[in-house]
């Protein structure tokens, strides 16, 4: 378990690498990432640091919001994520290093909601081959059968079927960080992330990757780290 | 942020040492070739078949006659792999991809009319 940043998409472009080799990446800004507060086990039952991003006017934000940002001091933000950690000790004591809780070339996993398609048939929402579109046939896209017949006599359960295809929480894994941007606030990751521009995405860690201790102590406790 | 950053990014990578060539030059690409942890020159020179593509996105076709047989490399204009674009003569020709060259013979598909403009 670790923390990761909040970020919105910006958009998509390529850069060359060292070998002259062109890659696609999207460029996510992930400025003003800021710690709101600390979970604790005692007082919350669980390990966990909550992550703002993006201020916004306080009138943006409803009454109770107010009071959760005044009592932890911070400014109102439009999006506030929370981060579990395995326990106490891995909670941050510094600010949020933003963009330098990163380092290049390291792997990330990125959540953001997938762009909406609306109700799509099963050759587009599960990669369904279709049926045949000549010799008569006038099945074309259609379902197919969706199940045998008297055993088990009833459809089973998550049969894949026409419904609502994108506009959900989509991650995508094991991307990397191409280049990290210090002066622009923004992160370039190789490849496509989900979601529009200008949507919202959580950066964190490749869970199934090795990643680089993130070093939140201060720094004259000497530097205890947490893993991935 | 908006898409100025974008642009930005993009901006920095764009060499400024292109020459103006466009469909109907002939070129000589000299590209640098990695082999067995030895970097060398290769130069391919050719005639433009066109450009598209813009900005950082563009690319141009080279057509040669290699051997009796036709060999066409698509470059990167902006691409670190290039060193150097020389431009060895104008051609004049009347479209922006000049593709009628492939089903050609002979001279023909090695010469298009030569223009006086060189820059």
């Amino acid at each position: 378990m670790s923390i990761g940043l909040i970020g919105k998409k910006v958009g998509m472009t390529r850069v060359f690498n060292d070998e002259g080799e062109a890659i696609a990446v999207t460029v996510i800004d992930i400025s003003d990432n800021v710690f709101i507060q600390s979970k604790t086990q005692e007082k919350d039952g669980y390990s966990a640091v909550q992550v703002g991003f993006e201020t916004v006017k306080e009138s943006r934000v409803n009454k109770p919001e107010t009071g959760h940002f005044k009592s932890n001091g911070a400014a109102p933000k439009r999006v506030v994520r929370e981060f579990r950690l395995d326990s106490d000790e891995q909670l941050p004591e510094v600010d949020h290093p933003g963009i330098d809780l990163f380092e290049e070339g390291q792997w990330v996993d990125v959540i953001g909601t997938s762009k909406g398609k609306g109700f799509q048939g099963v050759v587009k929402r599960y990669g369904f081959g279709g049926l045949p579109q000549t010799h008569g046939s006038m099945m074309h896209r259609r379902t197919g059968s969706v199940g045998p017949g008297t055993t088990p006599g009833r459809v089973w359960k998550n049969k894949t079927m026409p419904g609502q295809h994108g506009n959900y929480r989509k991650t995508v894994q094991n991307l990397k960080i191409v280049k990290k941007r210090s002066e622009d606030k923004v992160l370039l990751i190789s490849g496509a992330v989900p979601g529009h521009n200008g949507g919202y995405v959580i950066v964190r860690p490749a869970v199934k990757k090795e990643a680089p201790a993130q070093n939140l102590k201060k720094q004259a406790n000497g530097g205890e780290t947490s893993e991935a | 942020m908006s898409k100025s950053v974008i642009e930005k990014i993009e901006r920095e990578q764009m060499r400024e040492d292109v020459p103006a060539f466009g469909p109907g030059d002939t070129l000589k690409v000299h590209s640098r070739v990695v082999e067995g942890g030895k970097e060398r020159i290769q130069i391919f020179q050719g005639i433009v078949m066109g450009r598209r593509g813009t900005g950082i996105n563009e690319a141009f076709t080279v057509r040669k006659i290699s051997n009796g047989e036709g060999v066409e490399r698509v470059f990167q204009v902006h691409s670190p792999k290039i060193a150097k674009i020389e431009v060895f003569s104008r051609g004049k020709v009347r479209r922006a991809k000049i593709n009628y060259l492939r089903g050609r013979v002979g001279k023909q598909a090695t010469t298009v009319k030569s223009a006086d403009r060189l820059s």
